[in-house]
């Protein structure tokens, strides 16, 4: 799980472009939207690419992101339970 | 009798140097586009994160704007500065990274953040949220660079009063190969807003 975690900031950091954050910056909890990382809604999309190309995972509702992309804590737990890749 | 218009200041972006009025502000040894707009985003020490996620486009538009309104003095809320661009290759340099992307139905998965780069006058709405510009803009796609369009483009705008001035010129990118002149059209100024001192000052470098 925690490799999981460090992948994921790895790959939020690479994907998202986020310049000047490196993967020590972001906590497991850190919320990934709002005041936390500032993430945006374009953001969000690119995320939901991220698990189908990456895990396999399929969002059927984009809605679901929202609760999905809480936190990197949270996101590793869905994606442990949902991959099929 | 017509009001006239001058140029206050302008800005070129090409041959890993940026200049304003003539004179170098920053020079780059790198050929590649990406690392160069980097160091000079540093260099002008620009705080905006989201310019690392535009498209290369819009960071070369992005930072030829921001260097000549960032002495503006604009206001915080609202600008009535209109745009005027221009370019050759439209935002094509963007159009074929979406469509590696999309071309393999076995890989198929288009980036979002790629996609909506694949209209050239996506700069223009980066420019303006950055400036609070509210006002008129236009991206036009030309054979070449088009003076006489822009001067008289610009000056319908100014006349008829819906701006108080207009950010001019011609931003074309195709992978490294770039380009960017934007000039600053108002009432002060030394130069005169005419088709020849355009064409002259986009050829000064």
């Amino acid at each position: 799980m925690s490799e999981l975690k460090e992948e994921l900031k790895g790959k939020i950091i690479e994907q998202l472009n986020l310049e000047d954050v490196s993967v020590a910056d972001i906590a497991d909890d850190d919320a990934l939207f709002g005041d936390g990382l500032g993430l945006d809604s374009i953001d969000a999309l690119e995320l939901i690419v991220m698990l189908d190309k990456d895990y396999g995972i399929r969002l059927s509702d984009p809605k679901e992101g929202r609760k999905i992309f809480e936190s990197v804590q949270v996101m590793a737990d869905y994606i442990e339970e949902h991959r099929t890749k | 009798m017509a009001e006239n218009f001058h140029i206050k200041k302008y800005c070129h972006i090409k041959n890993q140097t940026i200049s304003v009025n003539g004179r170098i502000l920053f020079e780059d040894g790198h050929q590649d586009f990406s690392v160069f707009i980097k160091n000079a985003y540093k260099f002008l020490k620009t705080t905006y994160p989201k310019f690392f996620k535009m498209d290369n486009l819009s960071k070369l538009a992005f930072l030829a704007a921001d260097v000549l309104l960032k002495n503006e003095n604009l206001n915080e809320e609202e600008n009535n500065i209109a745009l005027i661009f221009s370019n050759r290759a439209s935002s094509l340099d963007t159009d074929r990274k979406h469509q590696a992307a999309i071309e393999n139905s076995d890989e198929y998965f288009p980036s979002p953040a790629v996609f909506v780069y694949t209209l050239p006058n996506i700069c223009l709405g980066e420019i303006s949220i950055k400036h609070r510009l509210y006002s008129e803009n236009s991206f036009f796609i030309f054979d070449r660079f088009n003076a006489e369009h822009l001067q008289l483009y610009a000056n319908s705008l100014l006349r008829s009063g819906k701006a108080e001035k207009v950010l001019c010129g011609w931003v074309d990118l195709d992978e490294n190969s770039y380009d960017a002149f934007l000039y600053l059209v108002e009432k002060d100024g030394e130069i005169e807003h005419k088709t020849e001192e355009i064409t002259r000052l986009y050829n000064i470098l």
